[in-house]
C-alpha cells in the first residue's frame, strides 16, 4: 500500500513540477466569466454573462457606437424611419456569410424574428425566447428583396432600434438552426468577428478567428471564455495568470490589482440601484417621509465604504450612462439627517416603522445585504425603526414583482437596460401596475409622468426624446416614488501583455479589437 | 449473500422513488419558479405565464410528475430548461468528476486516517502521538473552503507549482498527469476533514482492540509486535473503521460542494446548488436520483465488506 502511494504521489509531484503553470500562448485570450454560460442562441439566453461571449460570435442589425449607447450601422448597411415612426426599412450588407457558409439574406434576417414571436413557425420550439418581448411592437417582418429588409410595427415605438443592438436582435444562421434544431445553443452559427469551435460543459467555450470578417479579421487568434464563480477564485485565477481578463472584480480585491503589471479597467453602466416605496399606504405614501428617506441615507457613504468605490451616487432615475436623454441638472439628494428628521416630524410619522424588503444577492444587485443593513441604521438615525427581511433572489422577485400592497414598505432593486425608455416605462406608469403587468411595485402614479414617458416612447426624434426625458426626471425626483442609491460601475482587470481592452457603457464585452503579446 | 444484495437492490427502488416525489413536492413547495429565475427582472406575470407555457409548466403538478416518470423510466431525463441540454449528459458529466474528486479524497483520507490512527494507539502518549493528535486535531479544526483558498494562495499564486482552479488545463493538456495535477489540491483539501476523523476512529477502536485478552496472549507467545499490531489488532479494529469509512464517503460527496466551489471543479454539488437557486427541476430530480442511487450502493458495499472482513457477521 505505501509503495502505490508513494508512487503516485510521485507521479503527482513530478507531473506538477516538470511542467510549471504554463502561460496562455500569444494571440489567445482567457477570459474568466462568472458563470457558465446557459446557451449560444442569443434570443434564448438573458444573462449578461452569456451576452458577453454572444457579441463576439454575433452581430446586429445595428450596434452601439464604442464607447457610448447610440445605436450605428452594423449588418445593415442603412436603415429609413417612416415618418409615422411605424416601418423601419433596412438595407443589408453585402458579401456577408454566416460561420457556416449560408449568405445573410433579407429572408435570414426574416427568419430570425419569426422564429421568436411567430408561436407556429416550425421552428419556435427551438426556444423558449424569454425576451422576445423586447420585439413584441412588431406587427410583421417582409423580405423585400434580397438585401432590404422592412419592419412593421403596431405603434410608434422609439427604443426599436435600440432593441435590435441588444443581444436579443443579434442575428443568427437559419441554416444552422435548421440542421441543429434544440441544440443550435451548443453549435451556434453567426456572423461575427469569432466562430464558434468548441464548447467543454463547465470548463470552456472557444472561439476562434473569423478571416472572413466584414469588418476585417480580428487580431485574437482565439478567445477562451472559463466559467469561474466564485470571485476569491477568480481573483487567484487572475493572479496566478490561469486568466487574462477577468471581468466583476470584488470590490475588497481590486486593491490587490493596483499597480503590479495588471490594468484596472472601469466604466459606468445603465444600471441604476434604489428602493421601490409602498406609496399606497403607510408612512411613505407621505411625499415628504419618501423625501426624508432620500435625504437620510447616506449615499457616499454606501458607495464609498460598502460597494467600495465600484458605483456612483445616483441622482434620478435614469442612468448617466444615457448622456443624451440624462438631466445634468439633477442633483442627488444630499445626506441631511437634521432635515429628514424635520420633514418626517412634519409629517407626524415619528418612530414609524417600516417593513424592508432586502435580497440575498441577484443581477445587479451589487452587496444588497451590507446595504440594506446600513440603510436601516441611517434611518434608525432619524427615528425610523426599519425592520429587514431577507429572500433568496427568485423568492424576493416572487415577493416584490406582484407589489408590496400589505407586505412591505420598501424593497431593494436594480435594474439594468439598454435604453432609458424601459425601465421608467415598465415600473413608474400608472399603467405598469402589477396587476396590468408592470413593475411598478410601489404603485407610483403621476398622470403627467405617464403622459411623458408615453410621449417619448412614441416620438422618433432624439432632441424631442430627450427633452421629455429631462422634464420626467425632475418630476420623479421631487415626488421620489424611489430612493435613488447608485450607478454601477462595471470594472474588469486585465493581463500587461493585453492590449486594446476597453469596457463598453452597455456592459457588453467587445474583443475584436484586443490584441495579446 | 447474492440473494441479499438482490433483496438490497430490490428495496432501494421505492426508497429512490419516494426521494423522487419528495424532491418534486419540495421544489414546488419553495418558492419562486423556474421562469421567474430565466426572466429575473423582467418577470411580468404574463412574460412568466408564457414562458411556462413554453416550458410546460403550466400542467398540475401530478401531471407533470407522472410524466416526468414515464418518460423516466423509457429512459428520459428529461431536457435542462435552464442548461439546454438532456438532464442525463450533464448529470453523468457532472458526477463522474466528483466522483473522481470524492474518490481521490477518500482514498487518502482511508490511507493516512488508519496509518495516524495505528501509529497513535501503538505509541500511545509518546511524543508520536502527541505531534500527530496535534495535526488531526487542527485537520478536523479548519473550515474546508477556508485551507481551499489557503492552498491556492501558496501553491498556485505564490509558488505556481500547481494550477489555482478548473479539472483539465485550458489549454493543451486533457491527458492524466493534466488531471492529477488538478487534482492534488482540491483532493487533498477534501481529505484533510476526514482523515481527521478516521484517524480519531481508528485510534479509540485500536486501544480498545489491543487491551483485549488475545493481545495480550498472542504477545505473551512471542509473537512479534508488527504481527500483533497488523494481523491481530488493526484487522479486528478495522471492522469498527470500515462503518465510519463509509459515512466519511458520505460527508465527502457532501463536503465536495464547497471544495467544487473553490476549486471550480465541475461536480454534481456546484450543479445541484446552481440547479436549485435557478427552480431547474428536471435537472435537480435527475442530479439528486444519482446522488442518491451512489448512497444506496455505497452503503451496500460498506456492509458487504464488513461481511467479508468479520467472519462473526457472516452467520
Amino acid at each position: 500500500m505505501k509503495r502505490i502511494l508513494c508512487a503516485a504521489a510521485f507521479a503527482a509531484v513530478t507531473a506538477a513540477s516538470g511542467q510549471v503553470q504554463a502561460q496562455t500562448p500569444p494571440g489567445v485570450l482567457i477570459v474568466g466569466q462568472i458563470a457558465e454560460p446557459k446557451s449560444l442562441d442569443p434570443h434564448a439566453v438573458t444573462a449578461v454573462n452569456d451576452f458577453r461571449i454572444l457579441m463576439n460570435v454575433y452581430d446586429g442589425l445595428v450596434r452601439y457606437k464604442d464607447g457610448t449607447l447610440e445605436v450605428e450601422p452594423a449588418l445593415a448597411e442603412s436603415w429609413t424611419i417612416s415618418d409615422d415612426g411605424m416601418t423601419y426599412s433596412f438595407d443589408l450588407r453585402d458579401g456577408v456569410s454566416f460561420h457556416d457558409g449560408s449568405a445573410l439574406t433579407a429572408e435570414a434576417v426574416k427568419f430570425n424574428f419569426d422564429r421568436m414571436l411567430d408561436e407556429n413557425h416550425p421552428f419556435h420550439d427551438t426556444g423558449p425566447f424569454p425576451l422576445s418581448f423586447f420585439f413584441s411592437a412588431i406587427d410583421s417582418v417582409t423580405a423585400e428583396d434580397e438585401d432590404t429588409v422592412v419592419f412593421r410595427l403596431k405603434e410608434p415605438y422609439a427604443p426599436f432600434l435600440s432593441n435590435l443592438a441588444y443581444p436579443t436582435g443579434l442575428i443568427v444562421s437559419p441554416a444552422a438552426v435548421e440542421e441543429h434544431g434544440k441544440d443550435f445553443g451548443r453549435n451556434p452559427s453567426g456572423t461575427g468577428p469569432f466562430r464558434f469551435a468548441e464548447w467543454e460543459s463547465n470548463a470552456k467555450v472557444v472561439v476562434v478567428r473569423n478571416d472572413d470578417y466584414w469588418e476585417g479579421a480580428p487580431a485574437l487568434e482565439a478567445v477562451v471564455f472559463r466559467p469561474i464563480t466564485d470571485g476569491n477564485t477568480r481573483v487567484a485565477e487572475m493572479m496566478s495568470g490561469g486568466i487574462d481578463l477577468m471581468v466583476e472584480v470584488p470590490p475588497d480585491s481590486l486593491a490587490t490589482f493596483a499597480g503590479g503589471g495588471t490594468e484596472i479597467h472601469e466604466q459606468a453602466g445603465p444600471h441604476v440601484w434604489f428602493l421601490i416605496f409602498n406609496v399606497k399606504e403607510g408612512p411613505l405614501a407621505d411625499k415628504k417621509v419618501r423625501q426624508a428617506v432620500n435625504y437620510a441615507i447616506n449615499k457616499k457613504a454606501l458607495v464609498e465604504n460598502v460597494l467600495q468605490g465600484t458605483a456612483e451616487v445616483a441622482a434620478g432615475p435614469t442612468p448617466p450612462a444615457f448622456s443624451w436623454a440624462y438631466n445634468d441638472d439633477l442633483d442627488p439628494y444630499p445626506y441631511d439627517p437634521e432635515k429628514a428628521a424635520a420633514l418626517i416630524k412634519e409629517a407626524g410619522h415619528e418612530g414609524a416603522e417600516l417593513t424592508f424588503y432586502v435580497t440575498e444577492g441577484g443581477s445587479g444587485m451589487l452587496d444588497p445585504v451590507p446595504m440594506g443593513a446600513a440603510i436601516q441604521a441611517d434611518l434608525a438615525k432619524v427615528g425610523l425603526k426599519v425592520e429587514i427581511e431577507t429572500y433568496e433572489w427568485n423568492t424576493f422577485l416572487g415577493k416584490v414583482n406582484p407589489g408590496l400592497e400589505g407586505k412591505a414598505d420598501m424593497a431593494e432593486m436594480a435594474w439594468m437596460t439598454n435604453d432609458p425608455d424601459t425601465l421608467p416605462y415598465l415600473a413608474l406608469r400608472s399603467e405598469a401596475f402589477p396587476d396590468k403587468g408592470g413593475f411598478n411595485s410601489g404603485y407610483y402614479s403621476n398622470p403627467q409622468v405617464d403622459k411623458l414617458l408615453e410621449d417619448a416612447r412614441r416620438s422618433t426624434d432624439q432632441d424631442e426624446r430627450a427633452k421629455l426625458y429631462k422634464e420626467m426626471q425632475v418630476i420623479v425626483h421631487e415626488d421620489a416614488p424611489w430612493a435613488f442609491i447608485a450607478n454601477w460601475k462595471q470594472n474588469a482587470v486585465t493581463a500587461e501583455s493585453v492590449e486594446g481592452f476597453a469596457l463598453q457603457p452597455s456592459f457588453f464585452l467587445i474583443l475584436k479589437d484586443v490584441t495579446k503579446g | 449473500m447474492l440473494a441479499y444484495t438482490v433483496k438490497r437492490l430490490v428495496l432501494a427502488v421505492p426508497v429512490l422513488l419516494g426521494l423522487t416525489v419528495i424532491v418534486f413536492l419540495i421544489m414546488a413547495m419553495i418558492p419562486g419558479d423556474p421562469a421567474t429565475a430565466i426572466l429575473g427582472s423582467y418577470a411580468t406575470p404574463e412574460n412568466v405565464a408564457r414562458l411556462n407555457r413554453q416550458l410546460g409548466l403550466d400542467r398540475s403538478l401530478v401531471e407533470q410528475y407522472f410524466i416526468w416518470l414515464g418518460n423516466l423510466l423509457q429512459g428520459d431525463f428529461g431536457r435542462s430548461f435552464n442548461l439546454n441540454r438532456p438532464v442525463i449528459d450533464e448529470v453523468l458529466e457532472r458526477f463522474s468528476a466528483t466522483l473522481v474528486l470524492a474518490g481521490a479524497a477518500l482514498l487518502l483520507c482511508s490511507v493516512f486516517g488508519l496509518i495516524a490512527g495505528v501509529v497513535t494507539a501503538v505509541r500511545q502518549y509518546g511524543w508520536t502521538d502527541k505531534i500527530v493528535t496535534f495535526f488531526v486535531l487542527i485537520g478536523i479544526s479548519i473550515p474546508s473552503f477556508w485551507l481551499g483558498l489557503l492552498m491556492i494562495l501558496v501553491f498556485a499564486v505564490w509558488q505556481r507549482w500547481l494550477p489555482a482552479s478548473g479539472m483539465f488545463a485550458i489549454y493543451g493538456g486533457g491527458d492524466l498527469p493534466d488531471l492529477l495535477r488538478h487534482l492534488v489540491l482540491p483532493a487533498i483539501t477534501l481529505a484533510v476533514v476526514a482523515t481527521g476523523v478516521i484517524a480519531r476512529l481508528t485510534r479509540a477502536a485500536m486501544l480498545e482492540v489491543l487491551r483485549q485478552d488475545y493481545i495480550r496472549t498472542a504477545r505473551a507467545k512471542g509473537v512479534g509486535e508488527t504481527r500483533v499490531v497488523c494481523r491481530h489488532a488493526f484487522k479486528a479494529a478495522l471492522v469498527n473503521v470500515i462503518p465510519v469509512i463509509g459515512v466519511q464517503a458520505g460527508f465527502v460527496l457532501g463536503g465536495a460542494v464547497y471544495i467544487e466551489t473553490v476549486f471550480q471543479w465541475p461536480g454534481i454539488g456546484r450543479m445541484l446548488v446552481t440547479a436549485i437557486s435557478t427552480r431547474d427541476l428536471l435537472l435537480v430530480q435527475g442530479g439528486v436520483l444519482v446522488v442518491a442511487a451512489s448512497y444506496v450502493l455505497f452503503n451496500l458495499v460498506t456492509d458487504l465488506l464488513q461481511h467479508l472482513i468479520d467472519p462473526r457477521l457472516r452467520t
